[in-house]
């Protein structure tokens, strides 16, 4: 049995698809009660109920909403380029989904464990700007458009100080894997040394799935919607449903760079490790709502001062230091 | 086996990419393919086994370079019938710099010869026992460190040329000087006033200021 599933391409490709499908379940499960999760924090924070009609404590919302998402129009503007159109959602959905293959979520449990897993998570990330950027430019209008080249000017700014961070992250491990980069946190998690790159990349993060305060890519105040106004039904849907799985990518990516991934704390209960990966997530998650409640949107100019100005000199000079200490002190890895 | 059939599909994915960038008429749908064969590219790094680069090319020409083409090509107003239009009067300059870049790519690629251990060193690129990235970064950063920084401060040298190239003082703009704002303290900026019933703001004498004008925008000149 063994032989078949490891040996024969037949039983390799049964077996990836399998853990493929036992990652995304749980995750398009996860991204639903995101949804939910969103709007019943914000009401708590706003002193309101939030959604308690359909279900008990609205708990079949998500569903309601996806079955009326499915059951609209999809509409297609009349000047746009229906293929590019089409293809934008698509691809923001499925490159928010094939990120997922490296990030492992307890010791050995990844669909792909490969050497340079962060720079593999890097690259997808950074390819995200083009579903929003091709969406923009194939409705045809003007507020798509510029909610497009915000997105795409905003998205670019940001990566930069995040690879510093990595880097920075890097230089602790010597290691691009993941797992490596989890276990090297067995004794301290990285967000107590490198505590201003574990702020510096969360904002960052923010910044990376246009969340507010940072989301004038879909300005609603000015743009009416951004890149996303010229769609309806299952085309919206998929945005949707990847920026919602590109917040637990990115707070996956938090766990596992600074929150000591699937290790708890004091290494107490190594056994329960999937579900502290779980746990950290749905805290870094929590604070994306918590920001969404609590903080008003950014200005343009004052989105790129931060990113420029502030994130890109900061991380650049941490970087310089967590070098510096590694080499004096003599804890640099593999040496 | 599957390792060829990816290599052949991937190689013949890029090529037609590469041919339609430069034939697409729309210059987006070109910048969308040459997006599509740095792809294949990448792909074709991972067959060989060079999973550093590939994943480089990816964040460097795909996640930066690529986008800031994009961003660029769609902001162009381009008038398609103009661009047509000069397609014969151009042709043969064209045409003679293209015959002439043709000619001395032949010249170097017939006097070229591989390095006699190159057949050999072929079937092993990286040594054993390390990894891709660390056997990329033992040698660039010990046999290659000059040629390495030299290339660091070539790239330093045209940013800050193009930065100087670019800034200049426009009055036309306005901008916010966030220090000024974080600086001022609440004496400053709140008065707290004992309002007695009955009187309007004309009495107390809190009427709001009047703005004060902002300053006229300057013409700018150019040149000279």
């Amino acid at each position: 049995m063994q032989s078949f599933f490891y040996d024969t391409y037949i039983g390799l490709l049964i077996l990836t698809f399998a853990e493929a499908l036992a990652l995304l379940v749980p995750l398009l499960i996860g991204v639903a009660y995101l949804t939910y999760a969103e709007r019943k924090v914000l009401a708590a924070i706003q002193l309101r109920k939030g959604p308690n009609v359909v279900g008990p404590f609205g708990l079949l919302q998500p569903f309601a909403d996806a079955l009326k998402m499915i059951m609209k129009e999809t509409i297609i503007p009349a000047g746009a380029n229906r293929l590019l159109f089409l293809m934008a959602p698509m691809l923001t959905f499925s490159l928010a989904m094939i990120a997922w293959a490296v990030i492992p979520v307890n010791a050995g449990w990844a669909i792909a464990d490969i050497n340079v897993g962060i720079l593999y998570l890097f690259a997808i990330s950074s390819l995200g700007v083009y579903g929003i950027i091709i969406a923009g430019w194939a409705s045809n209008s003007k507020y798509a458009f510029l909610g497009a080249l915000r997105s795409a000017a905003q998205m670019v700014s940001y990566e930069v100080s995040m690879g510093f961070v990595l880097v920075s992250v890097l230089l602790c491990v010597g290691s691009l894997n993941l797992t490596d980069i989890v276990l090297a946190q067995h004794r301290v998690w990285f967000c107590l040394p490198l505590f201003p790159m574990f702020i510096v990349f969360f904002v960052s993060a923010l910044a990376e799935t246009n969340r507010s305060p940072f989301d004038l890519p879909e300005g609603e105040s000015e743009i009416v919607a951004g890149f996303f106004v010229e769609y309806s039904a299952m085309a919206f849907a998929l945005f949707f449903l990847g920026e919602y799985a590109n917040m637990i990518l990115m707070s996956g990516m938090t766990t596992i760079l600074f929150l000591g991934g699937w290790l708890g704390p004091f290494g107490i209960l190594p056994q329960l490790g999937p579900l502290w990966f779980i746990l950290k997530v749905c805290f870094c998650l929590f604070v994306f709502l918590w920001v969404r409640a609590t903080f008003p949107r950014y200005r343009y100019d004052q989105l790129m001062r931060l990113g420029w100005k502030v994130f890109l000199p900061l991380s650049l000079l941490w970087l310089t230091l967590t070098a510096a200490a590694l080499m004096v002190f003599g804890w640099l890895p593999n040496a | 086996m599957i390792a060829n059939i990816a290599f052949y599909v991937c190689s013949i994915i890029l090529l037609a990419s590469a041919a339609l960038v430069v034939s697409s008429r729309n210059p987006v749908h070109s910048v969308l393919f040459l997006i599509l064969s740095f792809f294949n590219a990448a792909v074709l790094f991972l067959i060989a086994g060079a999973e550093f680069l590939a994943l480089i090319l990816v964040i460097v020409y795909v996640g930066a370079v690529a986008v800031l083409f994009l961003f660029v090509v769609m902001m162009l107003d381009i008038d398609f019938a103009e661009l047509r239009s000069g397609f014969q009067r151009y042709l043969p300059v064209g045409a003679t710099v293209g015959a002439v870049l043709f000619v001395e790519l032949v010249f170097v690629l017939g006097g070229w010869e591989f390095a006699p251990q190159a057949p050999v060193l072929r079937f092993s690129p990286a040594p054993a026992n390390v990894s891709n990235t660390a056997a990329l970064g033992r040698l660039l950063y010990t046999d290659y460190i000059f040629l390495f920084q030299a290339a660091g401060i070539l790239l330093l040298v045209a940013m800050i040329g193009a930065i100087v190239l670019t800034l200049r003082d426009r009055k036309t703009s306005r901008h916010q000087s966030i220090r000024a704002q974080t600086d001022r303290t609440v004496a400053e900026t709140l008065e707290l006033v004992t309002v007695t019933v009955g009187a309007g703001v004309k009495e107390i004498g809190i009427l709001r200021p009047k703005p004060v004008d902002p300053e006229p925008v300057e013409e700018v000149h150019h040149g000279n």
